[in-house]
């Protein structure tokens, strides 16, 4: 599905990635770990299409298309969806009229009907109980004056209404609490599908206890430096990121 | 060195976002008789005989000339434009096959067309439901409709011109009690010149079975528009009033002065609602209207309540306070305001709220975006009188600016003289954010339905207030002005 070769990017001209090669296929669900500053949020952000996160060497394939001629919102519609570390809040605009825009828009870009709203009704109070969220959330303006938990739920709110085929999760668990963390976990596992792969970029170990995933990799400065099945993530949190520089310095 | 440079793309993209059409910048061509320029006490004879107005008109309208005579030019609003000469204005204008306005076969076909481009049938059986249209083309109001309706509720809904030949008592009463003829300069002018306007009655109790509405064409070159407004609600009456404006494109400047004048008896309550889109000039700044307005209403009796909103997209400059004299006790005023200016549009706009009875109340919300080269200021002056007892006003002002060579400034005065009074202020001044269009983007949004969802959310405080289909009208006027913004 996903296929990233030799990925040069810099963030604002300042070179963060530098020669990526990860492989992801429908159905599995890939950790990226790594120190702050490693480059994990720029991948996220670089597949997804932000602007000024330029791919200066490589490609990087997504179901047979270089991703790097698709803007932002193409990629959206060819179902790429990024869980945002800090989703910003939007005032004035409800959940519900941001995600009806949404799925509407990407209908539009399939060439299908627009959604009726009881339809639209109907599958989000269903996708609301997933992430135990109230009816009252999708009436407020978008994550305005959400607490980090709730901003998260609602992220992956969106996630189940949008039905990506590639969900980037950036530090889904940052500023979450256990519960919160249990619920977001258990709506993400629940979005698992043999059609779906999930790509989950985090800082700890813990989230992975939730959302156990079939890859690891160990990302340091811009490159991954080691990959491996999910004990990959235990050795790393008993041996700590220190060991990753003396790889580092290994390679 | 990375914000730099996302600004610069950002800039980039707002350019192409601020381009947009003036859909209704076309001219009608059609026979008019208008006065040649210039300004005398001859011309304001003139207009008055044109009118064939009762002396006591004619004397107010040259009391208000020679008073205007004698005043200056405002110069303290934040705006910038070359001196006026008001002896290169035509005061007079209108269609010469002058309707009755009993049939609409009698109105000229060209007129009706006009008012069908601009998306505004006069007919009554094609019109929606409930509102009443009272159309005024540069100087004279060539159509009100649903009149008969509105009559059989005791309401009385006509052009000002007729109003002083049917109701002249009424007009005798209130015209100029709420805006003195020497209450400012455009003022003074609009007393001594106005050629038409809607006149709104409402008697004692009675609700207004319909959204009246009046729609304001300028189309003469070289002419200003002095329209003149008056409403009155009786004890226990409800109005909802809305205007609409346009004009022509053209590179000259045009003059728009007009005075809106609104009296609410004991308990009554008047909502008055305008989108104003007035042709704001090209680009590089050459053309467009000058609305220099006054508008101000008074709650005369105990718990009225008077409600100003207004969504300001067009012309090249709004000098604008629509205000509330706040007289009965535990009488409300409100102001709800979205001003947009992007090229070289500029606005000074705001509201006065000036309380005098007690328990008065007041809230405003002021919403302005900038883009382009557009100025932006909010003007607001809170006055708590000796006598109001325990009055509080709320007031929120927030600035949305799109690039950086715009400008938005923030003017709110208080004068408080009753220590009772509780006043809250709030502002903030926000840009689009990166963040907000990559958010939005992400979830499969263009850039340009981002740019409209963030800016509509910024103004829906506003657009709640309007009536429905105002407040889609609203929108798309919105999304129209910032059409092409992201490229």
């Amino acid at each position: 599905m996903l296929e990233i070769k030799n990925l040069h990017a810099s963030v604002f001209d300042t070179p963060i990635l530098k020669g990526i090669n990860l492989s992801v296929n429908a159905g599995e669900v890939h950790a990226i770990m790594g120190p702050n500053g490693s480059g994990k949020s720029t991948l996220s952000n670089v597949i997804a299409g932000r602007d000024g996160y330029d791919i200066t060497e490589g490609s990087i394939d997504y179901l047979g298309k270089d991703l790097s001629e698709l803007e932002a919102d193409e990629r959206a519609c060819e179902g790429i969806f990024l869980a945002f570390q800090y989703p910003v809040e939007i005032p004035g605009v409800s959940n519900m009229a941001m995600l009806k825009a949404a799925i509407n828009s990407m209908r539009k870009y399939r060439g299908e009907d627009e959604i009726s709203a009881g339809d639209f009704l109907k599958l989000i109070r269903e996708k609301a109980a997933l992430v135990e969220m109230k009816q009252e959330f999708l009436k407020r303006s978008v994550n305005e004056g959400f607490s980090g938990g709730e901003k998260k739920r609602n992220e992956i709110l969106q996630m189940a209404m949008l039905e990506p085929k590639l969900a980037l999760l950036d530090e889904t668990d940052s500023g979450l609490d256990i519960d919160a963390l249990k619920i977001v976990s258990d709506g993400v596992n629940a979005l698992r599908a043999p059609d779906r792969a999930m790509v989950v970029v985090t800082h700890y170990q813990r989230l992975l206890d939730h959302i156990v995933p079939d890859y690891v990799h160990v990302l340091a400065d811009g490159k991954i430096v080691k990959s491996g099945d999910k004990s990959l993530a235990l050795e790393l949190e008993e041996k700590g990121y220190n060991w990753i520089e003396g790889l580092q310095k290994a390679s | 060195m990375t914000d730099a440079l996302a600004v610069q793309e950002q800039n980039k993209d707002l350019k192409e976002l601020v381009k947009r059409e003036y859909k209704e910048g076309f001219v009608t061509e059609i026979e008019s008789e208008t006065f040649e320029p210039g300004l005398s006490e001859d011309v304001v004879r003139r207009i008055s005989a044109k009118k064939n107005e009762p002396e006591f008109m004619l004397e107010y309208r040259l009391k208000a000339f020679r008073v205007w005579q004698k005043m200056k030019e405002p110069d303290w609003a934040h705006i910038d434009y070359p001196k006026i000469d008001f002896q290169d204005i035509a005061y007079y204008s209108e269609p010469k096959q002058k309707p009755k306005l009993d049939s609409l076969d009698e109105v000229d076909p060209k007129l009706l067309e006009t008012y069908e481009r601009l998306g505004i049938p006069l007919e009554e059986q094609k019109m929606l439901a409930n509102v009443a249209v009272d159309a005024v083309f540069d100087s004279v109001s060539v159509r009100t409709t649903f009149r008969e309706t509105l009559s059989e509720a005791g309401v009385i809904f006509m052009p000002i011109s007729e109003a002083v030949q049917e109701h002249p008592e009424l007009v005798k009463q209130y015209l100029s009690s709420v805006v003195p003829v020497q209450d400012n300069y455009y003022a003074a002018l609009n007393s001594a010149v106005f050629s038409d306007g809607s006149f709104v009655y409402i008697p004692k109790g009675v609700r207004c079975p319909m959204e009246l509405s009046t729609y304001f064409r300028i189309n003469e070159m070289n002419t200003g528009q002095f329209e003149r407004t008056l409403i009155i609600a009786d004890e226990g009456s409800y109005v909802s009033y809305l205007e609409g404006c346009t004009a022509p494109q053209r590179d000259e400047n045009q003059l728009h002065a007009a005075v809106v004048e609104l009296v609410a008896h004991k308990d009554a309550e008047i909502k008055y609602s305008t989108v104003q889109n007035w042709y704001p000039g090209d680009e590089n700044g050459k053309g467009g209207i000058y609305n220099f307005v006054t508008k101000r209403g008074i709650c005369k009796g105990d718990h009225a309540k008077i409600s100003w909103t207004q969504v300001e997209t067009g012309s090249a400059i709004t000098w604008k306070y629509p205000s509330v004299v706040l007289q009965g006790d535990n009488s409300v005023g409100e102001f709800y305001s979205v001003a947009l200016t992007h090229n070289k549009q500029q606005a000074d706009t705001g509201t006065k709220m000036i309380h005098m009875g007690k328990n008065t109340s007041s809230t405003i919300i002021s919403k302005g975006i900038s883009a382009g080269h557009g100025q932006n200021a909010y003007r607001g002056l809170v006055k708590i009188m000796k006598g109001a007892d325990n009055a509080r006003n709320f007031s929120q002002c927030d600035s949305l600016l799109m690039g950086d060579r715009c400008g938005a400034h923030t003017y709110p005065y208080v004068e408080v003289q009753n220590p009772s009074a509780n006043l809250e202020h709030e502002a903030t001044t926000s840009k689009i954010s990166e963040d907000q269009l990559f958010y939005l983007m992400q979830r499969g949004l263009n850039e340009e339905a981002a740019v409209s969802m963030i800016v509509n959310g910024f103004c829906k405080e506003v657009f709640r207030e309007l009536p429905m289909e105002f407040a889609v009208e609203a929108q798309k006027l919105l999304d129209i002005s910032l059409e092409g913004a992201v490229g």
